[in-house]
C-alpha cells in the first residue's frame, strides 16, 4: 500500500516527543482544577495535618518529653509526611476514576504521548503535595517553628521530600490501576498515614516498649523524619539520611516496576 | 486503495479460551455510514478496541486509514477519534473546559473557539460553563459526541452511541452521524439496535459468535430473505410514535 511510505517511523517519534511536554500541561492542568474543585481534598490533605499539628502543638505537646524545647520544630516533619501521605491516596482515587469512566480509554485511542497518561498524574501529586507542604510551613512559622538550615540544607530537605512523594506517588498508582472499588483505591493509605505515628515523628522512640521501639527504629518514617529535623535544626545529619535515601529509592524502583506492570495489565 | 477507510482481514482475538473474534474479514468505505450489529458479548466492543489501538490482536490485520494498527498505532490514533460505550466526559470539569483540554489535546491552535463551535452545534451553550456532574444523560452523551468531533478525525468509531438514551436523545444522535457522513467522514458505530442499523448505515456487517455471518447494504441483506408479501394490516402508532408525538417540539419544527 503506498500510505505506508508517507511517514517513516522516525518522524512519528518526533512528533510525540515534541507534544510530550504540552501534553503533559494539559494532563497536570486538569488533574490541578479537580484537586482545587473538591473541597473534600483540601481538607484531607492540607487541613487535617494543620489540626493535627494544633492538636500535638497545643494539646499532648506540653507533656511530651522530647528533650527540645520547641516541639513545632520536633512534629513538623512528622506532619508534613502525614500530609504527603494522604495526597497521594487522591492520587489513586483520581486514577481510579480516569479508569472506571472510560476517560483513560478516550486519552489512549488519541494521538497524545502514552506516557503522560500516568505521569500527569505522578506530577500532580508532586505539585499538589508541595503546595500543601508549602501552606503548612506557613501555620507552623505562625506557631513558632524556626529553623537554622542553610541554604543546602533546604535544598536536602527539598529534595528528600520529593523522592518521597515520588516514591510514593507509585505506590498510589498500583491501586489506582487495579482496585475494584473507590474505596479499595483509597484504603492502602491509610497504613502509610499511621505509620508516623509509630516512629520517632511525635515522641522519642526510646519511650516506646521494646517490640514497638524496635519496628519504629527500622521503619523509614523514623529514618526520614530523623535526616529532616536534623538537616531544618542546622545540626549534622547522621548515617541516617542514607537509610532515608535507601528506603525513598527502595520503594520508588519497585513500585513503579509494579506500577508499570499493572498498567500493561490493564491496557492489554 | 484511496477510498478503503478500514480494511479488516482474518482478525483474530481470543481471551484466554474464551475466542472472542474467529477470523473477522470487512471492509469499509471512505464517508460511509458502516454498522456492526450484534448481539451483546458478540465481540463489537473488542473489535473497535482493536481498530482503535486500545488492544492488540492475536492474529490478522487491521489497517485504519491506510496505517496498521498494529506497527503504526500513533498514526491510527491521528485517524480516528473513538466514542466509547460509555460517555467519557469529565465530570469536575466544565462542558466548555472539557472540549478545550480535548483540542489542546490534540494540538489545535484555536481550543477555544473550536470548543465554542461544538457548544452551539450540540445546543450546550448555555451549560457551557457548568460542571459536567450537573449535566442529564443525554447532555453528556452529547458533549462526549462533541468531544469526538474535535480535531475533525477522518474516521469515527462510535461504540453503541445510544444505548441508554431516549428516544428523543437518540434521534438527535442520528441526526448527527448522518450529518458527519454527509460531510465526507467514514462513521463505523456498533448498535444492538436493528432499527438503528437500518436508519443510518450504508453497510450493514452482522457479528455472531465472533464471526461476520452476514454483510451487505441493507437491500443486499433484504434480498437474503424470501421476497416481501404485500399484506394488508391495521397500522397502529408505535409507542415511539406516541411518545415522540406528545413530547412533540423537536418534530415541530
Amino acid at each position: 500500500m503506498e500510505v505506508t511510505t508517507q511517514v517513516p517511523g522516525s518522524q512519528e517519534m518526533e512528533t510525540i516527543q515534541n507534544h510530550f511536554f504540552s501534553d503533559l500541561s494539559v494532563m497536570l492542568g486538569r488533574s490541578m482544577r479537580h484537586i482545587f474543585r473538591s473541597m473534600d481534598t483540601i481538607i484531607t490533605v492540607t487541613i487535617t495535618p494543620i489540626a493535627m499539628m494544633l492538636l500535638f502543638v497545643y494539646v499532648f505537646g506540653g507533656a511530651i518529653q522530647t528533650g527540645t524545647a520547641n516541639y513545632v520544630n520536633y512534629v513538623f516533619p512528622g506532619i508534613v509526611l502525614i500530609a504527603i501521605a494522604s495526597g497521594i491516596s487522591y492520587t489513586a482515587l483520581r486514577l481510579f476514576t480516569d479508569v472506571q469512566r472510560g476517560i483513560m480509554e478516550r486519552f489512549r485511542s488519541m494521538p497524545i504521548a502514552p506516557s503522560t497518561l500516568l505521569w500527569g498524574h505522578v506530577l500532580t501529586s508532586l505539585v499538589s503535595n508541595a503546595i500543601s507542604v508549602v501552606v503548612i510551613m506557613l501555620v507552623a512559622l505562625i506557631m513558632g517553628f524556626r529553623s537554622e538550615a542553610s541554604i543546602l540544607s533546604w535544598l536536602a530537605v527539598i529534595g528528600i521530600l520529593a523522592l518521597f512523594t515520588l516514591a510514593l506517588t507509585w505506590v498510589a498508582v498500583i491501586p489506582g490501576l487495579t482496585a475494584k472499588s473507590t474505596d479499595g483505591a483509597a484504603a492502602f493509605a491509610y497504613p502509610l498515614i499511621f505509620l508516623p505515628f509509630i516512629s520517632s515523628a511525635f515522641v522519642p522512640t526510646r519511650s516506646m516498649p521494646l517490640v514497638v521501639r524496635v519496628f519504629a527504629e527500622n521503619q523509614p518514617v523514623t529514618a526520614i523524619v530523623n535526616t529532616l529535623r536534623a538537616l531544618l535544626s542546622g545540626q549534622p545529619v547522621s548515617q541516617e539520611i542514607w537509610v532515608a535515601l535507601v528506603w525513598c529509592v527502595g520503594i520508588l524502583l519497585v513500585a513503579y516496576i509494579f506500577a508499570m506492570r499493572a498498567y500493561h495489565k490493564r491496557v492489554s | 486503495m484511496q477510498n478503503i477507510a478500514i480494511q479488516v482481514k482474518d482478525l483474530q482475538k481470543s481471551y484466554k479460551k474464551l475466542n472472542v473474534l474467529q477470523g473477522v474479514h470487512f471492509t469499509v468505505e471512505q464517508g460511509s455510514i458502516f454498522a456492526l450489529l450484534g448481539s451483546n458479548g458478540a465481540g463489537k466492543t473488542t473489535l473497535i478496541k482493536i481498530l482503535s489501538t486500545l488492544l492488540k490482536q492475536d492474529g490478522g490485520t487491521a489497517i485504519v486509514n491506510g496505517f496498521d494498527v498494529a506497527s503504526k498505532p500513533a498514526h491510527v490514533r491521528k485517524s480516528l477519534s473513538l466514542t466509547g460505550q460509555f460517555t467519557a466526559v469529565d465530570e469536575l470539569l466544565t462542558g466548555q473546559e472539557n472540549l478545550i483540554m480535548i483540542a489542546r489535546l490534540r494540538h489545535l491552535t484555536q481550543p477555544r473557539q473550536v470548543a465554542d463551535e461544538l457548544l452551539t452545534r450540540f445546543g450546550l451553550t448555555d451549560a457551557a460553563t457548568r460542571r459536567v456532574s450537573t449535566y442529564s444523560g443525554g447532555m453528556r452523551r452529547r458533549l462526549d459526541l462533541a468531544m469526538s468531533l474535535v480535531g475533525k478525525s477522518p474516521i469515527l468509531f462510535l461504540d453503541e452511541p445510544t444505548t441508554g438514551l431516549d428516544p428523543e436523545a437518540r434521534l438527535e444522535v442520528w441526526k448527527v452521524v448522518k450529518e458527519l457522513a454527509d460531510g465526507g467522514r467514514t462513521v463505523f458505530l456498533t448498535t444492538q439496535y436493528l432499527e438503528e442499523a437500518e436508519q443510518l448505515a450504508d453497510h450493514i456487517a452482522i457479528l455472531h459468535e465472533g464471526k461476520i455471518i452476514a454483510s451487505g447494504t441493507l437491500g443486499e441483506l433484504q434480498k437474503l430473505f424470501p421476497a416481501a408479501s404485500v399484506e394488508y394490516v391495521e397500522k397502529q402508532p408505535t409507542l415511539e410514535e406516541i411518545f415522540l408525538a406528545i413530547i412533540g417540539k423537536k418534530e415541530a419544527q
